[in-house]
């Protein structure tokens, strides 16, 4: 019955991949460093054709981009860069517990500008009326909350009904830009912007606007770090991310887990909302959070859901977004290199996981056969 | 007769990432009518050496001839055009399509003739003495029908060598006996049949000549007429081992545990336990048997508050306060609340009893890390225990730290029934432990019942392996469709008699 037809190939595949899981850490580092290595070289020779300039003065402009003249004692760029960092960083931490449960948390962006928009409400509607450390409290409490809310909707949803969490986190993000919008248009008078509000802002520490989210994060990213390792609420999130069967067995109650989770998943989002709007802007528009809300996924992945490693991952990102795009702007390139920057380097990074996981095996056997 | 080969390789060699070989210099040589029975413990690479001569892998090394002549196969369409077929032990089979209509697809020859197929199809049936039913529906069949439809799919295509991968893991005896009849009659006919198998009384009644493998290499092939089952044994283990298992005689036994009238449906709302009443008692090993798939694993989960019922009681007679406690509708927190030491090895280890991705001191973890008020865990209690475990029951891995994937599967289960004992249970549920463990392995965990037996636990043991149910077991309970069709002293019965219980139908 088989095909007489059929051409027979009488040779070897030229090569084959095979699985690997053995690789000792150090090389699967030493591989990632190399692959951003090879990134961004790469980009570098791409900058040189189009803009005549050496790597290493492109190399140049991206440190100037990110750290101005920092041995001048000017420290203004090397603020705003930790900044970034720490706001970054603090919603890759939110969708940590979240992913290690396999929970896919899509809308860190819209959880965030919730929050955001929870401190900016009281900011404005009791800013006046009430004395300034009862307002940061209920600042503080009315973000968390409303982040925690709008993580808690599809949690329930997904506990209960097993509805697609992706989709639906997906979809809160845009019902929170357009209450966002919806907000501004009614507060921002004709001008569709609130201008900045006085009461309810972070307290400066010393004469530095940013020390204090900086400071936040960082704890943050410790108790974080604890928490997933060390407590039996992670424990649980581990348990139910590996095998929800598995925690039926051992009397997990998966729904509770999800629940909780996604409400501290939602909650920190909220954090970063409130250090956006109360902490930095003291106003609210709709791209406050401008994307990093989906930057943060891929962050908690690079970042092996391991906090300390999202500190690493976090700061090279940033480094490159803010750096390539002074490059962009000195060489009067378009704001997209930027984009296309990180992008490389993205590839590379993920790209070489598939080296760290598999090797390939390459014909050994000379050619033989009829063709 | 005259017996050319078949098919020959030649120093095969398969690896896996770096550190495992799945096959090493393999050699081997099977013939026209004849049967040949590969033979090895689960992880010897029997059926990693079948998957390259059906095209699914490729071999790092080493050469195949078909007919004498060398071959290139890199894919299944390849080895069909050699006239190879494999029957895998997973059917491959689209479930509302008819038997006709699955064996005809995929043959692309350019005219499509179901009524000229559904002849042929009946003529090789009537050849071999299949009984099949071509317009029947593949959703209405049993297991043993779907396997005849594998069968004749690859006969259909012309195949002159057949694979058989553990063809009777899922047949009962009677259904097995069957299927040997056919296989001895396509033998008859000049086909070349290979038979993977781990069961050694089906290799001497069935096998011409049976080739051994162990951990990936290959030890001798031997005439059946010739050997004997230690002798087997012995070339697939490498060492002596005796093959009897100890049963001691019960005692001081007490109710311990009694199911009455259990009902329960699945999620598609079809029951699968219709009126199940039994009891355990104390020092005993109750044997369940039935075919694969016939409710043994929703009652284990009754038991341990898994499943949700549509009716029924689950009685525990508690031994220290004497008190009688109801199971139903309770969760797994609630029953250990209650202060019932019910353990629980449930038959997809890596899936439910354990974490695969998780470490062996966090896998002990699963059944204790609740204790005490602390937000935070403790380790150290279950990294003792995890050495324990380790050094008790000889399990290889490289240390307390390494996931439980990464370990063989008789090292997994080694860890998981460690675990569920340390817990010191007096009920304790078994399901299928020693699938997929080597012999060594498969003796220990049946010496860790006993041991658990003489401790007085009540014991439930769900089993496919007959001989092993009767030779191990006290009482044995025997299920079909989710009905108690009898139960029967271990001593005193036969395989057939179980046989013929597990596909009775009743009501």
């Amino acid at each position: 019955m088989a095909d007489k037809t059929m051409v027979k190939h009488h040779h070897e595949p030229l090569f084959h991949v095979a699985k690997r899981d053995d690789m000792i850490w150090w090389k699967a580092w030493l591989i990632r460093c190399a692959a951003i290595l090879l990134s961004v070289f790469v980009m570098s020779l791409v900058s040189m054709a189009l803009t005549e300039k050496t790597l290493f003065e492109t190399l140049e402009i991206m440190y100037r981009g990110v750290f101005g003249r920092i041995e001048e004692g000017s420290t203004v760029m090397l603020w705003k860069y930790l900044q970034q960092i720490a706001i970054l960083l603090c919603l890759a931490l939110a969708l940590t517990p979240a992913f290690k449960m396999k929970f896919w948390n899509c809308g860190a962006e819209g959880q965030a500008l919730i929050g955001g928009l929870g401190a900016m409400v009281v900011m404005i509607e009791l800013g006046p009326k009430l004395p300034y450390g009862v307002l940061m409290v209920v600042i503080v409490v009315v973000s968390i909350l409303a982040g925690a809310i709008w993580g808690l909707i599809p949690a329930v949803f997904k506990a209960f009904f097993n509805t697609n969490e992706t989709l639906f986190t997906l979809m809160m993000n845009y019902i929170a830009t357009q209450i966002i919008a919806y907000y501004v248009y009614i507060k921002g008078g004709g001008s569709n912007v609130i201008q900045p509000v006085e009461f309810g802002n972070f307290p400066k520490i010393g004469d530095n606007k940013y020390l204090i989210n900086i400071l936040i994060v960082a704890i943050l990213t410790v108790v974080m770090y604890l928490y997933l390792r060390y407590s039996k609420q992670g424990y649980e999130i581990s348990v139910v991310g590996e095998s929800q069967n598995t925690a039926r067995y051992i009397g997990i109650n998966v729904k509770k887990v999800i629940i909780r989770t996604m409400c501290i998943s939602g909650a920190l989002c909220g954090v970063a909302g409130l250090l956006l709007v109360s902490g930095t802007d003291h106003t609210i528009r709709t791209d406050t959070v401008g994307g990093q809300g989906f930057t943060a996924i891929m962050m908690s992945w690079l970042g092996q859901f391991n906090p300390f490693i999202m500190v690493i991952m976090t700061a090279l990102i940033i480094f490159l977004k803010l750096g390539a795009g002074k490059v962009a702007d000195t060489c009067r390139l378009n704001a997209s290199f930027a984009d296309i920057f990180i992008g490389v380097v993205i590839l590379c990074v993920v790209g070489c996981e598939f080296f760290i996981r598999y090797t390939i095996k390459f014909r050994h056997r000379k050619k033989e056969g009829n063709v | 007769m005259t017996n050319k080969p078949a098919i020959e390789l030649k120093n095969i060699t398969k690896r896996f990432g770096t550190k495992v070989i799945a096959n090493k210099n393999v050699c081997l040589t099977a013939n026209h009518g004849e049967i040949l029975s590969i033979l090895g413990e689960n992880g010897s690479g029997k059926t990693t050496l079948m998957n390259m001569i059906s095209g699914i892998y490729f071999p790092d090394e080493g050469q195949i001839f078909v007919n004498g002549e060398e071959v290139i196969i890199t894919s299944p369409k390849d080895a069909f055009f050699y006239k190879i077929g494999m029957i895998h032990q997973h059917f491959k089979l689209v479930d509302v399509f008819t038997a006709a209509e699955n064996i005809v697809l995929g043959i692309d020859d350019g005219k499509y003739n179901l009524k000229e197929s559904t002849k042929q199809i009946k003529e090789i049936s009537e050849q071999y003495g299949f009984e099949l039913d071509p317009e029947k529906k593949i959703y209405t069949m049993s297991v043993s029908e779907k396997q005849t439809v594998e069968i004749i799919k690859v006969l259909y295509r012309g195949a002159d060598i057949l694979i058989l991968d553990e063809p009777t893991a899922v047949l009962t005896p009677q259904e097995t006996e069957k299927l040997f009849a056919i296989l001895r009659r396509m033998r008859d006919a000049g086909k070349c049949i290979i038979i993977i198998t781990h069961k050694l009384h089906e290799v001497m009644s069935l096998s011409d000549r049976v080739s051994v493998l162990r951990k990936g290499e290959y030890v001798g092939t031997v005439e059946t007429k010739n050997t004997t089952e230690s002798e087997l044994t012995e070339m697939m283990v490498g060492k002596k081992i005796s093959l009897n298992i100890e049963r001691s005689d019960v005692k001081d036994s007490e109710d311990r545990l009694v199911v009455k009238d259990l009902n329960c449906f699945n999620r598609e709302g079809t029951q699968v336990l219709h009126n199940i009443s039994f009891t355990v008692k104390s020092g005993e090993i109750l044997g369940i048997a039935g075919i694969a798939g016939s409710g043994q694993r929703e009652l284990l989960e009754s038991i341990a508050g898994l499943q949700h019922l549509a009716g029924g009681e689950i009685l525990y007679y508690n031994p220290k306060t004497g008190s009688v406690d109801n199971l139903r509708d309770k969760t797994p927190v609630q029953i250990r609340d209650l202060g019932v030491r019910l353990s629980f090895v449930p038959e997809d280890r890596l899936g439910m009893g354990l974490v695969g991705n998780m470490d062996i001191v966090d896998n002990m973890m699963l059944r204790s890390y609740r204790k005490g008020h602390s937000m935070f865990l403790k380790r150290k209690g279950p990294k003792d225990l995890a050495t324990r475990i380790i050094n008790d029951l000889e399990v290889v891995t490289p240390g307390t730290n390494t996931p439980v994937r990464r370990l063989s599967g008789g090292n997994v289960q080694k860890v998981l029934v460690g675990r569920e004992i340390a817990a010191s249970p007096t009920v304790l549920m078994v399901a299928y432990p020693v699938r997929g463990l080597d012999i060594n392995s498969s003796y220990l965990i049946y010496n860790l019942l006993n041991e658990q037996k003489e401790k007085g636990v009540a014991i439930i043991f769900v089993g496919e392996d007959l001989d092993v149910l009767i030779e191990l077991c006290d009482r044995i309970m025997v299920i079909g469709s989710g009905r108690v069709t009898g139960t029967v002293d271990a001593r005193t019965v036969t395989k057939d008699e179980i046989g013929l219980l597990m596909t009775k139908t009743i009501g």
